[in-house]
């Protein structure tokens, strides 16, 4: 086995030394009746080449984006990541390494984990980020228990226009900690709604920008309302591409900002794993989950950084903590802190209007399509289009013609009742051979 | 001193003294500023072309004010992020003996194969009937745990252990809730990881600890006395964070089940059992499994994790989804199941996870995943076994993969566990993991893993015996400023907290340091 460096020699030399006969009494601790003399019932070893084969198939298998024209986006985007991003991340040092507990040989990690959070305050318009959460679904649902103990409110007003695996992440952990969602229904610009229902109860109200139907929203006006009443403005962006172009949250009021990092530096990857940017205020910098890490110097005076504020974590509080999470999303914080140091600003920015032009493009040439309607005014680089039949079954067709057409909105949300609203999202990636071909399939599907 | 014909000398100059460099470098080691010390403003390292300015649409809702977010070229950005690399201790380096986090080699195919483009560049949500293979690699990974476990059900999304037990947790609590039993307690041994009570309190339950015994386990009779109609589970490590298996444990899963409760087993030290030991056979009912720890998916300098949560019989049908459902069509993932806990997360878990872990267990197979246990427990013995005359073990009898110690041998000598273990790195190696569990005093745990050969294993050890032996003789100055030949000195952990700077600004750097040194 090419993993597993002990010879039979060094084996039985070494049980030898402890001075047992043979490696079962070593077990001799574990039940009689739970002890397995043979082997489970799975395949034996196999080598690289045998490996590579089946999982190569299985590959196989999936249509990758990069295959055809491809216009899913609905919380995960497809962007360009440099060549270099990935080339470092595979670095043994970042790879292999574990949480910076011994700071003296991981000022490594720890500088980037600074620069990481430097990063996502700037970009959120924050005065304080974390080192990182799981990804951005998990980071709201952090975000808003966050929110309660600061107001010691039990009560999270969730727009129509939050991505509803965001929400329905919140309702687990809300229904458990005793906190009251009251989640308003999906609608294309649900956000201004949310004033309405502020009461002297409420903890938060939690609004996305873009939402998921795309729609970009000046969250000033809900600020000033939840602040007037006591409450906080959590800001969720699940495309951070689009804070190159748009007005950061912090600048609108926010008090908690929680994005979804993945489009920077980080690959679609189904899913996961993706990296979650998680901003706030200074004032509630001692309230913030997750790990943070902080600028000291040694004892000769010489710069450098630590894991701080741990007062505030489950090793040290167990069941105070602020949060029972312990691993970040070390890897893909790297990845994003390499690929916004190579874009910089003037990168991000021009970055954000290409994704603004190509959906642009794509909403103008879609809009001609008889039959389609683009519903969606402002929006970014996705926005949502009404089909004049169930947007699944025009995905599945579509499919069977080369176009991954996007993310029908009955697949989030089954019961919304929205079956004929298509997300249809264009990043840089996208090409205008690519639009057209989506354009000509539509038009062949619904002629 | 020999010379060649031009002059160059090819002996070394016999010169003893070692006088500090000029620019504070030393050798290869650089003195790295941040990015916002190094970039341009106007700097990028990505080409890409000239937008169309065409924003009127979004007019009221542009950024105006700068990002303050510095660019650098490609070399300077690899040249930035090397440097910085060269500053990390790692497992490709030596040995990583953190007890509890198994640090073990990780496989370069693993990372191969999750980078296929059939698994990289797919979309969470792209039609189902694009992504067959991604589906099937997920119920292949789910057969090859339960079939590891012996437990019939098993929730994949969990995005870390922590996330595996709010998972099982809140099964739990949706199990007693469906029966209309509303308990309020959780018992967990002092020894608990601490993601065990705070993940108790999350899900709204009281904490209560269990007793140990003299031997480092579960005291049976406390166990006994405090289980009752308000306990809901019991939180139990096995093998146990002292690096010993729970002798009672079937027996604690009868009184636990008896009393109406379910027995939660933290799985992050199923690597000493794998293959040898299903917990189904311990009367588990629900257990997260480290992908990053067991199966060797890379720890990535603390993330991303992964921690699927498989489930008895029991507690199977509160699982969270999405659900992988078999049709005559093959595996399908069910969305969005009528569940009662609800969702872990967005889309469908840590897919680049099950990739490298599936590759791990194709590459071991039945065979290699039960030596795996076997040599993780050889090793930890080995190490046991050798160093147990000069330090002091904290418990009697063969431990599993990994050795705990006290500092019992250092009295008298003013060497605290932490003095100890930065010496360690000025001899080139990570720390153990230290004053964890809380259990013992001035704890130290050392896992080796089965990754580990018999030289670098006879090296560590003679190091640590050479650091004890030193330790003994009253070389008390060699820990107490340790390390001294690291990338930095020991670093001020109260000034950090006191006066937290968690982002650069104009001020940090040689100004900061000013001020944080006359502090």
């Amino acid at each position: 086995m090419r993993y597993l460096p002990l010879t039979p020699d060094d084996r039985r030399d070494m049980l030898g030394v402890i001075g047992v006969k043979s490696v079962d009494e070593l077990f001799i601790d574990v039940p009689v009746s739970a002890r397995r003399a043979g082997l489970v019932d799975l395949p034996l070893h196999a080598g690289e080449l045998e490996v590579e084969r089946e999982l190569g198939a299985l590959a196989a298998q999936n249509r990758a984006a990069g295959q055809g024209p491809f216009f899913c986006g609905a919380g995960a985007y497809r962007h360009h990541v440099p060549a270099s991003v990935d080339h470092i991340i595979q670095r043994s040092e970042f790879l292999t390494s574990y949480t910076p507990y011994q700071p003296e040989i991981a000022q490594g990690t720890l500088q980037y984990l600074f620069e990481f959070q430097t990063q996502v305050a700037a970009l959120t318009g924050m005065e304080v980020a974390n080192a990182s959460m799981y990804d951005g679904s998990t980071g709201m649902t952090e975000a808003v228990m966050m929110a309660a103990r600061i107001t010691r409110r039990k009560k999270a007003i969730v727009s129509g226009g939050v991505h509803p695996h965001y929400t329905a992440t919140l309702k687990t952990s809300a229904h458990v900690a005793g906190i009251a969602v009251a989640d308003q229904p999906a609608n294309l610009d649900a956000e201004e709604a949310v004033i309405q229902s502020i009461d002297p109860d409420t903890a938060c109200v939690v609004v996305q920008t873009p939402n998921v139907f795309g729609t970009a929203t000046d969250v000033s006006k809900i600020a000033e309302a939840a602040q007037a009443a006591g409450a906080l403005l959590i800001v969720v962006v699940t495309e951070t591409v689009s804070l190159g172009l748009l007005k950061s949250p912090g600048a609108m009021g926010a008090d908690i900002v929680v994005c979804e990092g993945q489009s920077i530096g980080n690959g679609l990857n189904f899913g996961g794993p993706y990296v979650g940017l998680f901003a706030t205020r200074e004032k509630y910098m001692r309230q913030m989950p997750g790990r943070l890490c902080g600028e000291t110097v040694d004892a000769e005076g010489r710069r450098g950084f630590v894991l701080t504020l741990s007062t505030r974590e489950q090793h040290i509080r167990r069941d105070k903590a602020t949060s029972n999470i312990c691993t970040n999303s070390g890897l893909c914080a790297l990845a994003f802190t390499i690929h916004m140091s190579l874009l910089g600003e003037t990168g991000l920015r021009k970055l954000a209007q290409i994704n603004h032009a190509k959906a642009r493009q794509l909403a103008a040439v879609l809009s001609k399509v008889p039959g389609v309607e683009v519903l969606t005014k402002r929006y970014f680089n996705e926005f949502a289009v009404r089909l004049p039949a169930p947007a699944a079954a025009i995905v599945e067709t579509l499919t069977g013609r080369g176009v991954i057409a996007g993310v029908p909105f009955s697949r989030l949300a089954p019961k919304a009742g929205m079956d004929d609203i298509l997300l249809v999202a264009a990043t840089e990636t996208v090409t205008t051979a690519d639009i057209e071909a989506f354009a000509t399939a539509l038009n062949g599907v619904l002629a | 001193m020999t010379m060649q014909s031009v002059g160059r000398p090819t002996t070394p100059n016999a010169v003893s003294s070692r006088p500090e460099t000029l620019t504070g470098a030393r050798g290869l080691l650089q003195d790295e500023p941040l990015i916002f010390e190094l970039g341009g403003w106007d700097k990028t390292g990505v080409d890409l072309p000239e937008p169309e300015l065409d924003a009127l649409d979004l007019t009221g809702l542009l950024r105006e004010e700068p990002i303050n977010l510095p660019g650098l070229s490609e070399p300077e950005a690899m040249r930035h992020y090397v440097r910085l690399s060269q500053k990390n201790h790692a497992i490709d380096l030596a040995i990583y003996p953190l007890g509890s986090c198994t640090m073990k080699h990780n496989p370069r195919l693993n990372e191969k194969m999750a980078r296929l483009p059939g698994f990289s560049d797919i979309h969470p949500l792209q039609p189902q009937s694009t992504v067959k293979g991604a589906i099937a690699l997920m119920d292949q990974l789910a057969h090859w745990l339960k079939t590891l476990t012996g437990m019939p059900a098993v929730a994949l999304t969990p995005k870390a252990g922590a996330h595996g037990e709010l998972c099982g947790l809140l099964a739990i609590r949706a199990a007693h809730e469906a029966r209309g039993d509303a308990r309020k307690k959780v018992l967990a041994p002092k020894s608990a990881h601490g993601t065990n009570p705070a993940t108790a309190a999350f899900v709204g339950y009281e904490v209560e600890e269990i007793d140990q015994t003299a031997d480092g386990r579960v005291d049976l009779a406390d166990l006994a006395r405090k289980l009752g109609p308000d306990v809901a589970a019991i939180m139990v490590t096995n093998p146990n964070t002292c690096g010993l298996f729970e002798r009672d444990i079937v027996e604690i899963a009868r009184l636990t089940h008896e009393a109406g409760a379910y027995f939660y087993c933290d799985g992050a030290n199923f690597n000493a059992i794998v293959g040898r030991v299903r917990p189904a056979d311990l009367g588990v009912d629900a257990m997260h499994i480290n992908l990053h720890k067991t199966f060797s998916t890379p720890h990535g300098g603390g993330g991303p994790g992964a921690g699927p949560v498989v489930f008895s019989e029991a507690l199977a049908p509160h699982a969270p989804g999405p659900w992988i459902v078999q049709t005559p069509d093959g595996p399908r993932l069910d969305e969005d199941p009528v569940g009662d806990v609800g969702r872990m997360s967005a889309f469908h878990g840590q897919m680049g996870m099950y990739v490298r872990a599936l590759s791990y267990m194709l590459s071991h197979g039945a065979d290699g995943l039960r030596q795996v246990a076997e040599d993780a427990v050889l090793n930890a013995n080995y190490i046991k076994a050798r160093l147990g005359d000069l330090m002091t073990p904290a418990f009697e009898g063969p431990c599993m993969h990994e050795a705990l110690f006290d500092d019992r041998w250092l009295a008298g000598t003013g060497i605290t566990t932490l003095d100890f273990a930065k010496a360690m790195i000025d001899e080139g190696f990570h720390p153990m993991t230290m004053y964890f569990p809380l259990v013992v005093h001035g704890a130290m745990l050392i896992e080796p893993t089965e990754t580990e050969s018999r030289a670098e294993l006879d090296r560590f050890i003679e190091a640590l015996r050479l650091l004890a032996q030193a330790a003994r003789a009253g070389d008390a100055e060699r820990f107490q400023g340790a390390p001294f030949h690291a990338p930095l000195r020991r670093l001020d952990e109260t000034l950090a907290a006191r006066k937290p700077r968690l982002k650069w600004s104009p001020l940090n750097g040689d100004e900061a340091k000013k001020t944080l040194a006359a502090e």
